[in-house]
């Protein structure tokens, strides 16, 4: 547990030591700024709800930006040798880099609080249904930065870490949705309930169901289980 | 006896079809520093990594420090300082970060942490650029500030994976002396394909090639075990080949004519033995009534001992003798 922690504090400082951190946090805010605000005005109600929705898809990019070095960095300078010959079990290593990441997810979700405390002095904002969001958004971006973790470990590219995770958060976030009309009827509600949009959808609204946590925490699960087994694989191969 | 610190018992590893490492035994004791040499992809990366417990073996086990690196990978861990090939770092971090970074994985927390951070600083003279970042020093320094991570948890063993390797002549003697310092009190594995280091550095070598250990001695006794030769010139006096005259010298194998230039000739002589000839061979030529002109000794080396071992590997993979000198003496004419 300690060296969890010890490598999730080194990760965590190392993001904020290299632009990435900043050009993640810089960019997402810069692209939800203008497409919040200019259909805001229009909607004529105090809702941060259209912030999560599209705070959804940004992170489908923003988490594979996060996450894609964590492993394949190491990897390629070969720090990740110095790492696992400490006494420190793989599992230790995957999750300290996992804290340190939804750390800086953290970070990033902090930085939108202006946008709801803004709307909550334009007009009466419900503050239920944005912590409840807050807790959704935190959950999928979680489960899409173990997809990107789990991506990093098998490789030593970033590039291809990044476009990996781009491609499977992006399909598990939207693709699903809009492949829909052309999905057998009978399997609509299979295919639905895989799509992040689904069980992110209630939490927006204020409503927590214990069926989504469990799934978003299930793709975590899974993720980082991957990503340790391909972590462990090195020693077989 | 001393305490064997480190115990590889039948090492293999293999990629597909390829063995990196073939059966590898070998026991090493407190306090000795070894050096493991061999061609580039001989298995001395390999052997390291298995030791510290980055890969594992495809058969056969070893104990570090009494730990399994099967059952106790942890214990066996903790146990080595370990410098991987080209030293990884975080460069990004400050000298002092990353090795309190690395002292608080190894288990270090408090004044310990800091006293032992200090203490590595010292040892390896770091003091200067305790505050700068790893990526602004010189190769010289950051092979330091490796040396300073591997030894942050006083490890009874060490591993250095071509410590020396791409530092100029200067900074290569100052990680060397630092290296036996080091050495005095712990176990030292270190591999290298520069000769000389070995020589200098190591009390014993294992010569690794093609996977296998085909040699493992110290390295006066390596340099002693081929045989010395010799190579003369006379001038003649008569007609008569004066060849005969020193292929009856008792203990005298091979005498191999070199060149002639007028009445000028050079031999090569080969003895089987390592006693000294050249009372034998003056007497032999005033005998035959030739003039010596010159008379010179070549001691084997280490390299022309590591070049026999490791290429008589190559054209025939299966054969793992290392007694065959005397064959291979023929072939290594142009190296002095």
């Amino acid at each position: 547990m300690q060296n969890t922690l010890t490598i999730a504090s080194r990760q965590f400082r190392g993001y904020f030591n290299g632009p990435v951190a900043y050009i993640v946090v810089c960019v997402v805010l810069a692209i939800l700024g203008p497409i919040f605000w200019q259909p805001f005005f229009l909607m004529g109600h105090a809702s941060v709800r259209q912030m999560f929705s599209f705070l959804g898809p940004l992170l489908a990019f923003a988490a594979p930006a996060m996450s894609m070095g964590l492993i394949a960095e190491e990897r390629r300078s070969g720090t990740l040798e110095l790492l696992i010959t400490m006494p420190v079990r793989e599992s230790e290593v995957i999750l300290g880099k996992y804290l340190a990441a939804l750390g800086l997810l953290a970070v990033l979700l902090v930085c939108t609080v202006p946008y709801p405390i803004s709307v909550s002095m334009l007009g009466n904002l419900d503050w239920g249904p944005v912590l409840t969001g807050y807790l959704g958004i935190f959950l999928q971006g979680g489960a899409m930065l173990a997809i990107g973790i789990a991506a990093s470990s098998f490789t030593e590219s970033q590039i291809i870490a990044f476009f990996v995770s781009v491609t499977i958060c992006l399909t598990l976030a939207f693709l699903v949705g809009w492949f829909l009309p052309f999905i057998p009827a009978s399997l609509t509600t299979l295919v639905q309930w895989f799509s992040f949009d689904h069980h992110v959808e209630g939490m927006s609204r204020g409503v927590i169901d214990s069926r989504d946590v469990i799934y978003f925490l299930s793709i975590s699960g899974f993720a980082l289980m991957l990503a340790f087994r391909a972590l462990e694989s090195r020693r077989w191969s | 006896m001393s305490e064997v610190m480190i115990e590889a018992r039948g090492l293999t590893k293999r990629y597909g079809p390829h063995r990196a490492l073939d059966d590898a035994t070998f026991d090493i004791s407190r306090g000795e520093i070894v050096g493991f040499l061999g061609p580039n992809g001989a298995g001395k990366s390999t052997t390291m990594k298995i030791l510290t417990c980055f890969i594992a073996p495809t058969e056969g086990t070893a104990k570090v420090n009494g730990c399994d690196i099967w059952a106790d990978s942890l214990g066996a861990r903790a146990a080595i300082g370990y410098l991987p090939e080209s030293t990884p770092l975080y460069t990004e971090m400050l000298v002092a970060e990353y090795l309190e970074f690395i002292g608080e994985m190894r288990g270090l927390r408090g004044p310990k942490l800091h006293a032992r951070v200090k203490k590595v600083v010292e040892e390896t003279s770091l003091g200067d650029k305790f505050a700068s970042e790893i990526h602004t020093l010189s190769k010289g320094f950051k092979q330091r500030v490796g040396l300073a991570q591997a030894l942050i948890h006083e490890p009874p063993i060490l591993i250095l994976d071509e410590p020396l390797s791409g530092l100029d002549p200067n900074q290569a003697v100052e990680i060397r002396d630092l290296i036996r310092d080091i050495g005095k009190e712990r176990t030292v594995i270190l591999s290298t394909h520069n000769l000389p280091e070995v020589q200098v550095t190591c009390q014993r070598v294992l010569i690794i090639s093609n996977g296998k250990i085909v040699a493992d001695d110290t390295p006066a006794a390596l340099t002693s075990r081929g045989t010395n030769r010799y190579t003369l010139t006379v001038r003649r006096t008569d007609g008569k080949s004066p060849r005969d005259a020193f292929s009856k010298i008792k203990g005298v194998d091979v005498v191999r004519e070199l060149g002639a230039k007028a009445d000028e000739i050079s031999f090569e002589v080969l003895p089987s033995s390592n006693d000294d000839l050249r009372g034998e061979i003056f007497q032999a030529a005033v005998g035959a009534g030739l003039v010596l002109l010159e008379l010179r000794t070549h001691k084997q080396n280490l390299e022309t001992i590591f070049r026999e071992l490791t290429m008589a590997e190559l054209p025939n993979p299966t054969a793992s003798d290392d007694e065959d000198d005397e064959d291979e003496d023929e072939d290594e004419d142009e190296d002095e």
